[in-house]
């Protein structure tokens, strides 16, 4: 009894929280799920419970298949090309370079700009037109003679192209991470290394990506849960057209245009457990590192 | 001996090349953003696309100040308040599930922790359903659903994880002897945040306040479901006038740097504070 009079205060400050967060984070969640369950296709009908049929229906659209392989083209070239580039980028300061500073925040800067901000410039640099219509990216590649390209409206490798942009803007981030991790190698493991015989390559080979694992993994989670519910950057750059159209763009068409509540709630039960299936367990392993150290 | 040092000194100039490298590549939207926002129309062609321009003018930042101006100001309505908010929500969860601690907190804060990373696609039909319902039974039309308040609610409740989380790593560093010395004395809970916790919470405060302004300036997702004309945010009126076929282009980018100049300002002045807003984004326990 005294020591609950110790820890009651505490859960009662919490309790607000507690509650928004079970309201509008879980409540919210199953009330979506249960939605996608019903057959509520317009504004008005009540919703009869018709269990998986949208989550199956939905293949049978071809504007899903096309949204799902863009967001699996787009989240390929994204996670990876931000993963390489910033990687490269700490890697290259790691060891500390002269104006390490204004490197660091020259290329962080993007993140503070809004996905709608960087859509319209890139919208620019990658327009399509070619030859004399040229301008952006099409045209600086005719002066150095490189290829001209349709960009995001290529039909097999437009998604790649929008995932230029979503690189430009995170790359720094993963940089930063990447660059708390090196630096969180001790010197004595490298020295330590290299007394036993390792070179500069077998130093980084045998110990330092070993130790940049937890930090690889918390950039992969970020930078896939932005890319699997992408909306601002798509809809900045090409509004709501099919040829770049991604799930959670779709959504947004569905509730908006169709009306159908019922189709926009699968679709975004699609979204949520694309992301709970890895959010989940890193969240579970990362609690139970912590509560070990 | 000397051919070690020739060889780093060789490598400390390949890296040093390859970084300026990656600065032109990372700057070249920003020159375009610059140097098209002041480029009269009539040096819009597509041959002088990358030219400076060679008459400068501000024609375009004028006509992209009056139109973007009530989304800005919306914003600033939006994101002020908003981010007080979120500090003082997150600043008292922090405190309790780092000092003052009761059963099953592990648990709370994992199940927390998950709502920081759901895409809020999952939530907002019931959200848009829930604030039009607030409209009705208060009578407030235009307030919950289609306002500014409204919105600002959605983005303090789902700031709520990553406030929580930030605060909550931070007063994890203060010793427990300084709280236990204020329980001694005999200060409760609220006695002992205000006079020990809350006296050095200054750097975690400035994290969460940049952390959410920035993000609550940025949004587009919410605000797009949740506001109308009258309460849309910088973000959706940027957007309404990029997307428009008639903009020119030197409007748009104007109107692009307009809508960014805040949280730039903000990263410019601030920047070792986003940094530790961004490691916290990483889950650094």
């Amino acid at each position: 009894m005294r020591r609950a009079r110790t820890w009651l205060p505490g859960l009662l400050l919490v309790t607000p929280s507690i509650i928004a967060i079970g309201v509008f984070v879980y409540g919210m969640l199953g009330w979506n799920f249960r939605l996608a369950m019903t057959d509520k296709h317009d504004e008005v009908s009540e919703g009869k419970f018709v269990g998986l049929k949208n989550f199956v229906d939905i293949w049978d659209l071809p504007r899903w298949h096309l949204s799902v392989q863009h967001a699996i083209m787009f989240t390929l070239v994204f996670v990876l090309g931000a993963l390489v580039l910033g990687w490269f980028l700490a890697f290259l300061m790691e060891k500390g370079i002269r104006g390490e500073g204004t490197f660091r925040a020259i290329y962080l800067f993007p993140m503070a700009i809004s996905f709608v901000a960087t859509g319209i410039v890139w919208r620019w640099l990658m327009n399509s037109g070619m030859e004399q219509r040229a301008v952006g990216l099409n045209r600086l590649f005719d002066w150095i003679g490189l290829p001209q390209w349709q960009w995001f409206r290529d039909p097999d490798w437009g998604m790649a192209a929008m995932a230029l942009p979503a690189v430009w803007q995170m790359s720094g981030y993963v940089m930063a991470l990447f660059l708390a991790g090196f630096r969180g190698v001790p010197e004595e493991l490298r020295e330590a290394a290299r007394v036993d015989g390792c070179n500069e390559w077998g130093v980084y080979r045998y110990v330092v990506l070993p130790m940049l694992r937890p930090v690889t993994l918390s950039a992969l989670i970020i930078l896939g849960h932005i890319s699997l519910k992408v909306f601002d950057l798509i809809v900045a750059v090409s509004g709501k057209q099919i040829i770049t159209d991604v799930p959670a763009v779709f959504m947004w068409v569905a509730v908006f245009d169709s009306h159908d509540p019922a189709k926009g709630a699968t679709i975004a039960s699609y979204i949520v457990l694309s992301v709970a299936v890895f959010v989940i367990p890193y969240l579970i392993w990362s609690v139970r590192k912590e509560r070990r150290s | 001996m000397t051919a070690v040092i020739g060889r780093r000194r060789v490598s400390t100039g390949v890296r040093l090349v390859l970084l300026i490298a990656f600065v032109v590549i990372f700057l070249i939207p920003i020159y375009v953003l610059l140097v098209t926002s002041f480029k009269p129309l009539t040096e819009a062609d597509p041959g002088q696309a990358w030219n400076l321009p060679r008459t400068w003018t501000f024609e375009a930042w004028r006509v992209a100040w009056e139109k973007l101006a009530p989304g800005l100001w919306n914003s600033v309505l939006l994101a002020v308040p908003g981010s007080l908010l979120s500090c003082v929500l997150g600043s008292m969860n922090g405190y309790v599930l780092s000092k003052w601690r009761f059963p099953g907190a592990d648990l709370l804060f994992t199940l927390f922790l998950f709502g920081m990373f759901i895409p809020y696609q999952g939530v907002m039909i019931p959200l848009v359903q829930l604030l039009v319902n607030l409209n009705e039974l208060t009578g407030l039309q235009g307030v919950f659903y289609g306002g500014i308040p409204g919105l600002t609610l959605a983005h303090v409740v789902y700031g709520i994880p990553i406030c929580t989380l930030i605060f909550r790593n931070y007063y994890v560093t203060i010793p427990d002897e300084l709280i236990e010395a204020s329980r001694v004395d005999g200060a409760g809970m609220l006695r002992t945040y205000w006079s020990v916790v809350l006296p050095v919470s200054a750097p975690a405060i400035a994290v969460v306040i940049i952390w959410q302004f920035t993000s609550m300036w940025n949004d587009f997702l919410f605000a797009v479901f949740l506001t109308g004309p009258t309460s849309w945010p910088t973000t959706v009126m940027l957007n309404n006038i990029a997307g428009a076929q008639a903009t020119p282009y030197s409007q748009q980018m104007a109107a692009a740097i307009l809508a960014s100049v805040p949280t730039m300002l903000i990263y410019v002045l601030l920047g070792r504070f986003f940094m530790r807003g961004l490691m916290a984004g990483a889950l650094k326990g």
